[in-house]
């Protein structure tokens, strides 16, 4: 794009794939795990929320660390991951991916909890008492209904990744082209005399997506009311 | 002849407990009683919506749930057809797509009960491309028994279906109901606390009273005349 430059261009093209792939790789998970939360009523139900939760208030950069000690080429996931299938995690995007997914999970969570709270349980009842089995009354009636409350899961989480810092330079390192997403170019741009408008035109890009988000997210959240109701 | 009979066992938190059996070959039962004296949970125990502590419920020769021999039927395999006081139509599918929500998840469907029947007998032309949001209480009420005669039920459970409908538009449902009844013969239950819908709709008349069954027996012997509370001869 003529009003950005190369690596300008790049950063914006490697966060959105970063972006794309977190939230995909989190859906299934956030899922079930949101599904769980908003029908599962056990003691241990705390337990599950605190894990769940714990990447919101952690520093980044904890989070950072310890995806660090799991996926780097000798720890316990990395070192298998690079003997059976050859691939690094560490200072590549896939690292910077899977930093995303983790610190974006609990805002995922939180809104496809919501989601299917809103959902009547009873119409799941109705659904079993018609002939459709446990997975089939999921399926068929609860995430249709629940469809608007989990996209705008999806977009925040997004929008979250997007934005993603401390975890992300951790594991994944500040590579122009290959990890250098547009918070970790406009760190890189902010240390280096005369790049103010460099900086400028993606803080400006950065304000652009995340309201994007927001209002795409809030507009979900509506629909999802409006289709929960009778 | 079909012959429902159950005896269920449950203790609640807070002191309340059901332990209630019945048996009735009668085309409609009612469960009567005042509000909490759990006729909805009975309904929700021979759908397989909740299961109790102990007890077995069966009908004809097949055994739903019997705790002590480790049967408990899930309630996609009950085959009965349960209308909800407040219908719980999806609200995400047209009429026509929730009239046809069981009939494409139950095989073997009885020959006598055809989608073009029930949509004709409980005047549902109409409404087939509406979504419930755009339906009257009255209509959302008919579309929920359409849905449940159309996935074929051996047992059509009726939770209180009036109850959320004004005064005018009851009687017209109850009508609706007759028609159902004297049409496909489905055995039906039929939980109450009106007397005069009861005298209406029911042959066999079961009264419930803190989770008891305490009278059963036909409308005129156990419901005394314009008298809502239930009165009648002991079991």
């Amino acid at each position: 794009m003529w009003w950005l430059t190369a690596d300008e261009w790049l950063a914006l093209q490697l966060s959105f794939k970063v972006g794309l792939c977190a939230v995909l790789a989190s859906l299934p998970f956030a899922t079930a795990v949101g599904y769980l939360l908003a029908r599962w009523q056990s003691r241990g139900k705390w337990l599950v929320e605190l894990a769940v939760n714990l990447p919101l208030v952690l520093p980044p950069v904890v989070t950072g660390y310890l995806l660090l000690v799991l996926f780097a080429p000798r720890g316990p996931v990395g070192g298998a991951l690079e003997n059976w299938f050859g691939v690094r995690i560490v200072f590549s995007w896939i690292g910077a991916a899977i930093a995303a997914a983790v610190v974006s999970f609990p805002l995922m969570v939180r809104a496809i909890r919501l989601a299917f709270q809103a959902v009547d349980p009873r119409l799941e009842m109705a659904a079993r008492s018609l002939g459709a089995g446990r997975v089939g009354a999921f399926w068929s009636v609860t995430l249709p209904l629940a469809k608007s409350g989990v996209l705008a899961g999806c977009v925040l989480a997004f929008a979250r990744s997007l934005g993603e810092f401390g975890a992300t330079i951790m594991v994944a390192g500040n590579i122009v082209g290959e990890t250098q997403t547009i918070p970790l170019a406009i760190f890189s741009y902010s240390n280096r005399p005369g790049t103010e408008a460099d900086v400028w035109r993606l803080v400006g890009i950065s304000i652009v997506l995340a309201a994007a988000a927001l209002v795409a997210s809030e507009w979900l959240e509506r629909r999802h009311a409006r289709r929960v109701s009778t | 002849m079909y012959r429902l009979s159950l005896h269920c066992v449950h203790r609640f938190g807070g002191g309340f407990a059901i332990d209630a059996a019945l048996a009735t070959t009668a085309r409609v039962t009612a469960l009567f009683g005042p509000s909490g004296s759990g006729k909805t949970s009975i309904l929700y125990m021979i759908a397989g919506l909740f299961r109790p502590h102990s007890g077995s419920i069966s009908l004809g020769d097949r055994i739903w749930l019997d705790t002590k021999r480790g049967i408990d039927l899930k309630p996609e395999r009950r085959r009965v057809g349960f209308v909800f006081q407040d219908h719980l139509l999806f609200p995400h599918l047209s009429v026509e797509r929730n009239l046809m929500y069981g009939r494409r998840r139950r095989p073997n469907h009885p020959q006598s009960i055809q989608p073009a029947r029930v949509i004709e007998v409980l005047e549902l032309g109409e409404l087939l491309g509406r979504y419930p949001r755009n339906l009257s209480g009255g209509e959302k009420q008919r579309v929920a028994l359409g849905r449940s005669l159309l996935s074929g039920p051996e047992l059509l459970l009726l939770d209180e279906p009036l109850a959320a409908l004004d005064e005018g538009l009851r009687d017209r449902v109850l009508t609706y109901l007759e028609r159902v009844v004297a049409e496909w013969h489905v055995p039906t239950l039929y939980v109450s606390h009106n007397a005069s819908e009861v005298r209406r709709m029911a042959e066999h008349v079961v009264v419930l009273e803190a989770g008891r069954v305490t009278r059963c027996g036909t409308p005129a012997d156990v419901l005394p005349d314009n008298h809502s509370s239930p009165g009648g001869s002991p079991v």
